[in-house]
Order: C-alpha cells, then sequence, then structure tokens
C-alpha cells in the first residue's frame, strides 16, 4: 500500500494500537532541558523507577540560562536551582549531561542535530514544543508535556493518537532576499495560527529541496506555529551529508544499513494525504509581522490589514493591534525599532548569522538599537569566529552573547523592556513573550540585520542594492 | 492513579471570549522556573490578571468577583504555542476542571487530559450560546457529563455532545494515567525496543 514520509515512520514505531484511542508510539531520541523535566524526574523518584533507556536520553541546559559570564555561578536562584535539578538527575540516571560551558552546550534544538542525535525515521521528542525543527531530518519529532516527558523516560514511550496527513508543496524559485523564515511566516499568515491543528505536514516541492539543511530546520521549527505537531522533509543527499560522521550518528556497516532504509523514506507518488495546499514562491516577500501571534505577518511592504478584512473576531484582533500600538492600514516600513535578536531555535545557526553579517558589514549599528546576538550553541559561536563573522560583527559595532534560548522565552535577564520594539528572528510574537509588555516583530535575520543598522523597519533589499551600486 | 476522578461536574464558569490565548498568556515563562508543581494557579494569567506593581487589574476576569466556577470558557484556539505543561497546572491549580472552547491547540489538550482537567470542544454556535448565557446570568451553570459525553447549559436546557477517544475517557473518569498503562505493557516495549536500533 502507498505510503506518505509521516505514515512510514510512524507505523515502524507503533508498539501497540489501542482501539478507539491512542497509539503506543517508541521513541527513539528523547531531548530533555531543564525547565520542562524537574517534575517529571520527581514523578519517577515517587514511582520508585529509573530512566529505561539512558542511553536514548540526552539532557542540555538552555531555556534560563544567562548569555553573559557563564563560567559564573549562574545569579538567579530560581534558574540556578533548576539547572542544579538537571544536573543532580542526569547524574543519577546516567543520561549526558551537556550543562552550562560543556562544548556540546547550546539549543536543545541545535545540538540535536549538530551531534548526530537527530537522524533520519527517528522518532524525537522533547519538552518543547519547537521540537519540530528535528523533522528537517525526516525524523518525525514534536513537543510534548511534562507527564509526557516523564512517560518517555519511564517507559521510552509515548501515547499519542495519530495525526492527519498534510502536504505543503512550495514550488518556483524565491525571489531577492527570501528566506526560509519568509516562506514560514508567509505560510503561517496563510494557514493562520490554528489552521494546521490536527495534522503532522510534509513539506514538499522545488523550494525546499533547494533549501539548506538549516532553511529546512527554520521551516520544520515554525511548523507548531500554524498549529501543526511537527512537520518533516524528505531525507536526500543533502541530508545525508550533512548528518555523516557525526558523533551519534552510525557508523560503518551501521551508516550502510542505516541509508538503505533512510533512502526508502520519502511518499509514495499516490500516497494520500488528509489535506493538501500549494503556493508560489514568486508570491513570497520578505516577511514581518504587525500583531501578537506567528499568522499575523504579511510582505514588509504591506500595509496592516483593516479589522474587517481579517478572518476571526474583529475584537481580538483590535486588542492584538492595541498592545503593539498599531493602526490598521498603517504601513511596517519606516517603524521605529528599540532592539534587534537574532537567535533562537529557529535563528541561532551558522547560516543566520552569515545573513545578517552580509547585511551589516561596513556598517553601522544604529545608536539608539541594543541588539542582543546570541548564537544557537558554541558549535556555532566557534563557526562565527571562525569564519570571521565576529569581525565584521564587531567592526560594525555588535556583540556576540553566549548561546542560549535567551529573549526568545526571556527567562533569563534577557528581557525585551515593556513597550519597546523588538525585531526578532525567533518564533513567537505573543503579548510578553519577550519580556512583560515586550512588542515583538517577527522577522528574518536579513531583515532584523537591516532594522540594527537603520533603526527602524526596513526592507533588507534596499541595502543589498546600496552594497552593489 | 494519578489525579482526580472526572464524572459529572456541575458549575457556573469564568467567560474568557477571546481567540488565540496562548501559553505564555496562561503562564508567561518567568514561572516556569520551579523544580515541584506547586503554586501556578497564583500565576495563571498573571499579566492580564496584575500590573507591573502587582495590584489587580480591575477589569480582568479572575478579578471580577461575580464570575467563579470550576469551567473556564474560551475563545477559538485556546492553549496555542509552547508545550509547557506548567499552563494546564495553572488552570488545574487555579480551581478549573474543565476548559471549554471551540477549538484547542493539540499539546494543550493533550496536558489537560494528561493531568485530569477535561477539554471540551464544542461548536461555535454552542460557545456563542454558552456566553450569551453567561452574559445574561453570571451565575449560570453548565453541566459537564463526560460519561454521556454532553454539555448542558442548564438555564436553557440546550446541550451538545462532545468527542473524547474512549481509551482517554476511561482514564478520566478512573482517575488513570499514561504511565499505569505503559508500565503494565513494559515487556513488550523492551521486546520493541530491542529490535530497534539506537
Amino acid at each position: 500500500m502507498s505510503k506518505t514520509l509521516f505514515d512510514k515512520v510512524w507505523d515502524s514505531h507503533v508498539v501497540q494500537h489501542i482501539e478507539n484511542g491512542p497509539d503506543v508510539l517508541f521513541i527513539d531520541r528523547h531531548l530533555v532541558h531543564e525547565v520542562t523535566s524537574p517534575v517529571a524526574f520527581l514523578g519517577l523518584k515517587n514511582r520508585g523507577i529509573k530512566v529505561l533507556y539512558p542511553e536514548r536520553t540526552f539532557a542540555t541546559a538552555d531555556h534560563n540560562t544567562p548569555t553573559r559570564n557563564q563560567h559564573l555561578p549562574v545569579k538567579d536562584k530560581l534558574s540556578a536551582n533548576q539547572l542544579k535539578a538537571l544536573e543532580e538527575n542526569s547524574k543519577a540516571h546516567n543520561i549526558p549531561y551537556w550543562g552550562l560551558g560543556h562544548k556540546k552546550n547550546g539549543i536543545v534544538h541545535v545540538i540535536g542535530p549538530e551531534n548526530g542525535i537527530t537522524v533520519p525515521g527517528a522518532t524525537i521528542v522533547c519538552g518543547d514544543s519547537h521540537t519540530s525543527t528535528h523533522g528537517a531530518f525526516g525524523a518525525i519529532a514534536f513537543g510534548i508535556g511534562t507527564s509526557e516527558v516523564e512517560m518517555v523516560l519511564s517507559t521510552q514511550c509515548i501515547m499519542q493518537p495519530k495525526p492527519k496527513r498534510m502536504r505543503i508543496n512550495v514550488d518556483g524559485a524565491l525571489s531577492k532576499a527570501v528566506t526560509p523564515k519568509d516562506v514560514a511566516l508567509y505560510i503561517i499568515s496563510q494557514l493562520t495560527t490554528s489552521g494546521a491543528t490536527g495534522y503532522f505536514v510534509e513539506y514538499a516541492g522545488e523550494v525546499f529541496r533547494n533549501m539548506s539543511m538549516e532553511g529546512r530546520m527554520t521551516v520544520c521549527n515554525l511548523s507548531i506555529e500554524m498549529g501543526a505537531r511537527g512537520g518533516m522533509i524528505a531525507p536526500d543527499e543533502k541530508t545525508f551529508d550533512y548528518i555523516k560522521g557525526r558523533e551519534y550518528t552510525p557508523k560503518g556497516q551501521d551508516w550502510d544499513t542505516a541509508m538503505e532504509y533512510w533512502k526508502t523514506l520519502y511518499s509514495d507518488d499516490d500516497a494520500v494525504f488528509d489535506k493538501e495546499l500549494s503556493f508560489n514562491a514568486s508570491d513570497i516577500e520578505p516577511m514581518i509581522t504587525y500583531g501578537t501571534n506567528p499568522g499575523m505577518g504579511m510582505g514588509i511592504q504591506k500595509y496592516i490589514p483593516l479589522a474587517e478584512a481579517v478572518e476571526g473576531g474583529v475584537a481580538t484582533y483590535k486588542k492584538s493591534l492595541e498592545y503593539m500600538d498599531f493602526n490598521e492600514g498603517e504601513a511596517m516600513i519606516g517603524k521605529p525599532i528599540d532592539f534587534v535578536f537574532l537567535g533562537s531555535c529557529t535563528n541561532g545557526r551558522i547560516e543566520d548569522f552569515r545573513a545578517f553579517a552580509s547585511i551589516i558589514k561596513g556598517k553601522k549599528k544604529a545608536d539608539h538599537v541594543t541588539a542582543w546576538l546570541v548564537p544557537g550553541s558554541h558549535q556555532v559561536e566557534a563557526a562565527i569566529r571562525e569564519e570571521g563573522i565576529l569581525d565584521i560583527l564587531q567592526e560594525a559595532g555588535f556583540e556576540l552573547r553566549e548561546p542560549g534560548c535567551s529573549a526568545c522565552l526571556a527567562m533569563n535577564d534577557d528581557k525585551i523592556p515593556a513597550g519597546k520594539y523588538a525585531v526578532s528572528t525567533s518564533n513567537r510574537n505573543f503579548e510578553g513573550r519577550q519580556g512583560p509588555g515586550a512588542r515583538t516583530l517577527l522577522a528574518s535575520p536579513l531583515v532584523a540585520a537591516a532594522a540594527a543598522v537603520t533603526g527602524k523597519v526596513t526592507d533588507p533589499r534596499e541595502l543589498m542594492e546600496e552594497a552593489f551600486a | 492513579m494519578a489525579y482526580d476522578k472526572f464524572n459529572i461536574l456541575k458549575s457556573s464558569a469564568v467567560p474568557m471570549p477571546i481567540e488565540n490565548v496562548d501559553t505564555d498568556q496562561i503562564i508567561p515563562a518567568r514561572f516556569l522556573k520551579a523544580t515541584e508543581r506547586k503554586g501556578f494557579g497564583d500565576n495563571l494569567f498573571r499579566d492580564w490578571r496584575y500590573n507591573s506593581d502587582d495590584t489587580p487589574k480591575e477589569h480582568f476576569v479572575l478579578n471580577n468577583p461575580i464570575y467563579s466556577g470550576k469551567i473556564l470558557v474560551g475563545g477559538k484556539n485556546f492553549g496555542s504555542g509552547s508545550s509547557r505543561e506548567h499552563a494546564a497546572w495553572a488552570v488545574y491549580d487555579y480551581g478549573f476542571r474543565c476548559v471549554v472552547s471551540s477549538f484547542f491547540a493539540d499539546i494543550f489538550r493533550n496536558n489537560c487530559l494528561n493531568i485530569g482537567v477535561l477539554p471540551v470542544q464544542v461548536s461555535p454556535e454552542f460557545l456563542d450560546k454558552i456566553f450569551t448565557a453567561i452574559e445574561a446570568d453570571p451565575k449560570a451553570e453548565l453541566e459537564v457529563n463526560l460519561p454521556e459525553q454532553k454539555i448542558t447549559i442548564l438555564a436553557t436546557g440546550e446541550s451538545e455532545s462532545f468527542d473524547i477517544n474512549g481509551y482517554k475517557k476511561q482514564n478520566m473518569l478512573n482517575g488513570f494515567d499514561d504511565i499505569d498503562y505503559l508500565l503494565n505493557i513494559k515487556n513488550d516495549i523492551e521486546q520493541f525496543a530491542g529490535n530497534t536500533p539506537l
């Protein structure tokens, strides 16, 4: 029978199907961080059981960690306490723990692929909704709650009803300055934040085939922002080249065996999807959001929609614009901004820093803009130095911080102050997401860079033209 | 045995007719630093409920004494965003046992079911009827009948049935959780793992 990529991976991991209930799904690899795990470990302790497969479990510290002076003790007592709990729990259960200062430390969804924990055809979970990132490799990867973290720690399984299948095709050529982030924000703006709820998405078509692994990770990362549990892309040569030789990927004979299997991971020609959508690459522009959910995005040259033209509740829409202090019908171009955040599991990889540097090279950061540039991991940080990007950043008046989730969710000190505007390469522009009262404009690293040097919302194509002129 | 049993809940309800209520509103990230599941109710809807100086915001529904009850009624796409189970814990810890909406985000719905808060998805029309009934009388009671999978506005007698998968329904009725189930099939899991390369 014809199967989708999603079906192939899911079905091969079902330990038991419960009639009129969920599937018992075996999890190959489980990523753990400090915020959503302590109560789960406490649950194991109360039941008197140990982690069933520590060799399938990996722990890192990222959500609440400072991005400066990581060699010093963490000042915030509650954060320090959570980090200590993860360290102790990892030790007690024999789980590899990559804490602050460890060379493999970084954002959980950046270090998974970097270290070869993420492989095609695997099932991967983590107590974080952006676990969907790992789908870029043809894995089924999704975020789970703490009760489910406890489930996976204690039984390596999770109980899930099988989601429906959706395929999103984007064909054609992307225009200048249109990045994977823009592709994702465009799709979300078309589907809304609940448009893919109940589905697992496969991204297909020319645009994704031509995308780098980093770009595919950005796209899959944002699947959750349209409500999808996860997103995935069939593995190809690019995927295999990326993972080959990384620490936790199979070696020797095991690699060959794995490759045989991985090469079967694609949707069969006549496989059936519950829903299929297609978009033209040429319709996508550099994107920016103007509201308080990631679906409220538009091409950067467009005008904020009128309430009457928007699907859904007018009151909710107006409340959102009121929070942002924007008006219907206004242009986004030229709006002054206060902060720029480059980083997160969405856009904290080396390619994102390359893109940012390509715009700011030879220019200066606007005086009134505070910029937080936060690499996704120590490996990303090392590449930034090796490639000479750090010099470009410093010459333009930027500084580089240490890795972590940082201002994406503002659990540490990196909080955007109330009322201030931040152009952020992260994933959520919810009210208060980047700090109480903070106002977030989601965008690509190119748009963030353009805003950082001009101090206002700017079309990056203008600066690129300058460079060519 | 993980949580309270749920059978029939009869209660007034707290209305929140806002769409896309995300988990950062339900509980902001800065309150996720606990290592135990305690006290999250205090920070439920923190930034909608309190000013920055911690004084209550008068107009927010949880600060309005005319509304109370064990049922929270929200607008479409309730619980979108992060996977933080802390959002469901906060809802539970505050005293809610049931959340009603016309649409739930996946992870939030699962998290609720895993801790014994019943997510009840109704049609947009029925959701409007509930909001209207509460507007007419803030003490209007709803009856959520899990065995019959039915929700009723008691004042008008209007009712609608709701879906829940049979397995989760039994868990809710009996207060069982998934780990109890999984530990019982541990042999099958170990056999499966033996055939699954790392």
